[in-house]
């Protein structure tokens, strides 16, 4: 799955980086999105990564409580996974054991990892390679109650423009709202996992047991964010244009009376993610 | 944009081809770039300043002759079986910008990555009349096909952020940054 995530990117965002490429009025975006999916197809048919940055491998594995693990570690399971994922695909070894120290442990691993217990009997994993030239452009936010949905967008949009040309616009952007201070980060990486062909009905398919039903608000405000940031300007590979963003996702949680917190999560257009339940 | 060109430049890139490039000019590359990242970078500053220390030239233990180079911010993917390298797009530049302006002091002429620069790295390219350009992030695997040849020449226990030599041909590449400090993201 490791090595399907990094060879090719779903048809959710091939289909949106092709309607960027034709919907795009700057020159130098055009030929920047015409590079992004040559890229794509150099990708597929040649088998090499779409991105040099194969990322750290994140897996969100949601266990139906039914189901009963035997003989040995899931969390061992799921890096020995990712270590024969990312030496046999030739995916770049990303990881270093220690933030501080920063020796390569060699093989990508450890994974992160998400565990969220759901009913049923089946196991849904979804490996999310995440490269750090976005997530480091990421952001939290604990907005005071009265900062409400205006103070949402203007997080949203303020991180956008400072992940600029960073992060490899055309972006696509998670938004975790509510919860408390990990829980939106969790929702707002979740969120990436989320097809962004616009289809309501594509939302429940993602939403786990822990996240809150799906807000009226959440499809104006997605399309709402989505134009305020293609408006900015900033373009393909921040060099100018019109397609900044390809979606920006929305997920939300209940939160404290006295909170609002608001994760927001940049990832380029080299989204990755496959899912599979067993 | 109007009046930018598509220009083909042969590396190494002298300082006198580096003034007459501008902000918004398209490069396609032929020649050396060495490809160095985060790691390779923090361990080449560290054996500057030893050097300065004891008054021996700086340059001396680094892996590759500065002067003149163009250095490619970028750690690839490793090659598959009968290709020169994996994917291999730019990362982004401001990681190393801590480590720059020193290197351009020292005679580096071009820089090759994604993203915005310190104020401190602009202005050591106008000081010493360099070019940062931008590839675009994410077309890694279009990016390795310009790669003709790739050897490691350093610090191999980086892994991915060891110091390559690479031949590269008709690479794509944009003028962010020219010898005068116009910048294109701030257009
Ligand atoms: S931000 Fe995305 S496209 Fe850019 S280098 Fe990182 S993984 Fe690749």
């Amino acid at each position: 799955m490791c090595i399907e995530a990094n060879l090719f990117l779903e048809g959710d965002v091939k289909q949106a980086l092709e309607a960027a490429a034709e919907s795009e009025t700057s020159d130098t975006g055009k030929s920047v999105l015409a590079q992004l999916k040559e890229n794509m197809e150099i990708a597929e048919n040649e088998r090499i990564p779409v991105c040099q940055d194969t990322g750290m491998a994140v897996v969100f594995l949601d266990v139906g409580q039914d189901v009963h693990f035997t003989g040995g570690d899931i969390s061992e399971a799921v890096n020995e996974g990712v270590r024969q994922g990312y030496t046999e695909g030739y995916l770049r070894k990303s990881v270093v054991s220690d933030p501080i120290e920063r020796v390569n442990t060699g093989d990508n691993t450890p994974a992160v990892i998400h565990f969220d217990i759901v009913p049923g009997d089946k196991v849904r994993i979804t490996v999310a390679p995440k490269g750090f030239g976005s997530e480091n452009m990421s952001r939290i936010f604990m907005l005071k109650p009265a900062d409400g949905i205006e103070g949402v967008k203007q997080a949203v949009i303020d991180t956008a423009l400072e992940a600029g040309p960073n992060a490899c616009p055309p972006f696509v952007i998670g938004v975790g709202i509510g919860g408390d201070f990990e829980k939106c980060a969790i929702l707002a990486k979740r969120a990436l996992t989320r097809s962004i062909a616009r289809d309501s009905s594509e939302a429940a398919d993602v939403t786990d047991s822990s996240s809150a039903a799906r807000p009226a608000y959440a499809d104006t405000l997605e399309d709402e964010l989505l134009a305020r940031i293609n408006e900015t300007g900033l373009g393909p590979a921040g060099l100018g244009g019109k397609n900044t963003a390809l979606s920006v996702n929305v997920e939300t949680f209940p939160t404290h009376i006295a909170g609002l917190p608001v994760a927001v999560c940049i990832c380029c257009h080299v989204n990755r993610h496959k899912v599979r339940i067993i | 944009m109007k009046d930018n060109k598509q220009i083909k430049l042969k590396l190494p890139l002298s300082k006198e081809g580096a003034a007459l490039l501008r902000a918004g000019d398209t490069v396609l590359l032929t020649g050396v770039v060495y490809a160095a990242r985060d790691a390779a970078h923090k361990r080449m500053t560290e054996l500057i300043n030893e050097a300065e220390s004891k008054g021996s030239d700086p340059a001396g233990g680094l892996p590759f002759p500065v002067q003149g180079a163009a250095v490619y911010y970028m750690g690839p993917s490793p090659a598959p079986p009968g290709k020169v390298i994996g994917s291999a797009g730019p990362t982004t530049s401001g990681r190393m910008d801590k480590y720059t302006p020193k290197l351009l002091d020292m005679g580096l002429t071009v820089m090759i990555g994604k993203g915005r620069r310190s104020d401190a790295v602009n202005e050591a390219i106008v000081r010493n009349g360099c070019v940062y350009l931008a590839a675009v992030g994410g077309a890694g695997a279009l990016l390795a096909k310009c790669i003709k040849s790739s050897e490691l020449i350093a610090y191999e226990d980086l892994g991915a952020e060891a110091v390559r030599r690479l031949y590269v041909e008709d690479f794509p590449a944009i003028v962010v940054t020219d010898s005068r400090g116009e910048c294109l993201y701030d257009r």
